[in-house]
C-alpha cells in the first residue's frame, strides 16, 4: 500500500515539474522578443563579445535563446550540445574567451530568473516551485554550454599543439652525410627535448658525419635552451657527428656570452652558407663551377 | 659474460653484447690493455651497440680504457653510442670528452684508417670514403 500510495505521489511530484516547466516554457516563448532584448542589451552592457557587432550579438542570443527553450522544454541537451559546439567552433577564432561564454550563458540565466520573479512575486509559493523547476534546468544547460566551449577550445589547442610539433623540427639531409637543422621560433624546454631526439635519431638512421643547426629564426634563448644545446653538440659528437651551429644574432650572442654559457666546444659560423660550406669541407667535398666562363652569370 | 675481443689486422675490436656487471667491466679494461701490448695492436674499436643504458661506472671504465690504450701507443674509439644513451650521458656530466666516439663499426675503422696510416693530410675524407665502398 504505502509504496504504491508513495510510487503515486512520486509520479504526481514529477508530473507537477513537468507541468511547470511546460507553463514556464510558454512564459519563455510569450516573452520572447522582449526577453532577447533585455538579454542582448545586458551583454553590451557587461561589456561581453566586444568582438562581435550589436546585430551578430543580437542574432547569436535569439538562437542561444530559442535553444534554451528548447532544451528546457524538451529536457535533452543533445540539440544544445551540438549547438555550443558549433557556437564555440565560429567565435574561437575570432578570440572569443572563456569568461565571456560563461558571463553570456549566466547572464541568460539571470534575466530568465528576474523575469520569473516579476510574473510570479504576487504568488509567492508557485515562484518557489516554478524557481525549483527551473534552476536545475538552467544550471544544467549553463553547464553544457560552458563545458562545450572548454572542449571544443581543448580540442583546437591539442590539434595545434600537435600541428606545431611535427612541423617544428625537420631534419634534412642535404648531401650524403650531411644534415641541416633549421630551427624557426622560440624554442621552450619541451620544444627542445623533442629536436634533440630528432637530431640523433637522424644522425643514426641518416649516418650523417656533419649536423648544420641553423638558428636564425630563434629570436632569443635562455640559459636553460643554451644549456641544452651545448648538451645536443655533446651528445652528437658521441655519435660521431661534427655540429656546425650558424646565424646566431647579435642579441643571442649576446646574451649567451653574458650567461656565461661554454660555447668553447661549439663550432660557429655566421650563416647557413658559410656553415654549409664549412660542411662540406669537413666532409672533402669541393664545389666548383661547371664552367669558369660562365660564372659571371 | 666476458666480452670476447677479437683481433683484427691491426687492430682489436671488442664487442659488448650486453649490460656489463662491474667486475666484467673491469675484466675487459685488464683483457683489452694487455692485449694491445701483445699483439702489438695500433687501435682498438669497442662496441656499445647493444647497451640501452650506461651507468657512470660503466663510462668511467671507458674513458679509463681509452687513457691507458693511449699511453700503450695505440688509439681507442668507441663506436655505435645509442642516441638516448648519449643524449643521457651528456645530461648527467658524464665524461667522455677526449675519448673518440664514431657512429658505427665502418666509421671507427676508418676513423682509426685515418688516425694511423693518413697521419693527416687532405686524403682523409677520401680515405673513409673508398674504405666504405670496399
Amino acid at each position: 500500500m504505502t509504496a504504491v500510495s508513495a510510487q503515486v505521489r512520486n509520479t504526481s511530484a514529477s508530473n507537477m515539474i513537468a507541468d511547470l516547466l511546460r507553463e514556464l516554457v510558454a512564459h519563455l516563448r510569450q516573452n520572447r522578443t522582449q526577453l532577447r532584448e533585455e538579454w542582448a542589451r545586458r551583454i553590451t552592457e557587461a561589456k561581453l563579445l566586444t568582438v562581435m557587432g550589436q546585430e551578430e550579438i543580437f542574432a547569436e542570443a535569439t538562437a542561444v535563446y530559442d535553444n534554451y527553450v528548447e532544451a528546457l522544454e524538451s529536457g535533452t541537451f543533445e540539440a544544445l550540445q551540438a549547438y555550443a559546439r558549433n557556437l564555440s567552433e565560429r567565435i574561437i577564432p575570432r578570440g572569443v574567451e572563456t569568461d565571456e561564454v560563461i558571463g553570456i550563458v549566466l547572464l541568460l540565466r539571470d534575466v530568465l530568473a528576474r523575469s520569473l520573479f516579476a510574473k510570479y512575486q504576487t504568488d509567492f509559493g508557485l515562484l518557489n516551485r516554478i524557481l525549483d523547476a527551473y534552476e536545475p534546468a538552467a544550471n544544467r544547460i549553463a553547464n553544457t554550454v560552458a563545458v562545450g566551449f572548454v572542449q571544443e577550445r581543448e580540442r583546437v589547442i591539442r590539434e595545434q599543439q600537435e600541428a606545431i610539433r611535427v612541423l617544428s623540427t625537420p631534419v634534412l639531409q642535404v648531401r650524403e652525410r650531411l644534415l641541416i637543422l633549421p630551427i624557426i621560433g622560440v624554442i621552450d624546454p619541451q620544444r627542445a627535448r623533442q629536436l634533440t631526439e630528432q637530431l640523433l635519431q637522424g644522425i643514426r638512421t641518416n649516418r650523417a658525419k656533419v649536423v648544420v643547426i641553423d638558428i636564425t629564426g630563434v629570436p632569443v634563448m635562455d640559459a636553460t635552451v643554451a644549456n641544452h644545446l651545448v648538451q645536443t653538440v655533446e651528445a652528437a659528437r658521441l655519435l660521431g657527428a661534427t655540429v656546425i651551429i650558424t646565424g646566431l644574432s647579435p642579441e643571442i650572442a649576446q646574451t649567451l656570452v653574458t650567461i656565461g654559457v661554454d660555447l668553447g666546444k661549439m663550432n660557429t659560423v655566421g650563416d647557413l652558407q658559410g656553415g654549409i660550406e664549412e660542411a662540406e669541407r669537413a666532409l672533402g667535398y669541393r664545389v666548383v663551377p661547371l664552367n669558369d666562363n660562365s660564372s659571371g652569370s | 659474460m666476458q666480452v670476447p675481443i677479437l683481433k683484427q689486422g691491426q687492430y682489436l675490436i671488442a664487442t659488448i653484447q650486453s649490460a656489463l656487471g662491474d667486475a666484467d667491466l673491469v675484466l675487459l679494461r685488464d683483457g683489452i690493455v694487455q692485449q694491445v701490448g701483445k699483439l702489438r695492436s695500433r687501435g682498438v674499436i669497442i662496441d656499445v651497440t647493444a647497451l640501452d643504458v650506461m651507468d657512470s661506472f660503466a663510462t668511467r671504465t671507458l674513458r679509463d680504457i681509452a687513457q691507458m690504450i693511449r699511453l700503450r701507443g695505440a688509439e681507442t674509439v668507441i663506436v655505435g653510442i645509442q642516441p638516448e644513451v648519449a643524449f643521457s650521458l651528456v645530461r648527467l656530466g658524464s665524461n667522455l670528452a677526449g675519448v673518440a666516439t664514431a657512429l658505427d663499426l665502418e666509421e671507427g675503422l676508418a676513423f682509426l684508417d685515418r688516425q694511423i696510416k693518413g697521419g693527416g693530410g687532405n686524403a682523409q675524407s677520401h680515405g673513409s670514403r673508398s674504405t666504405q665502398k670496399n
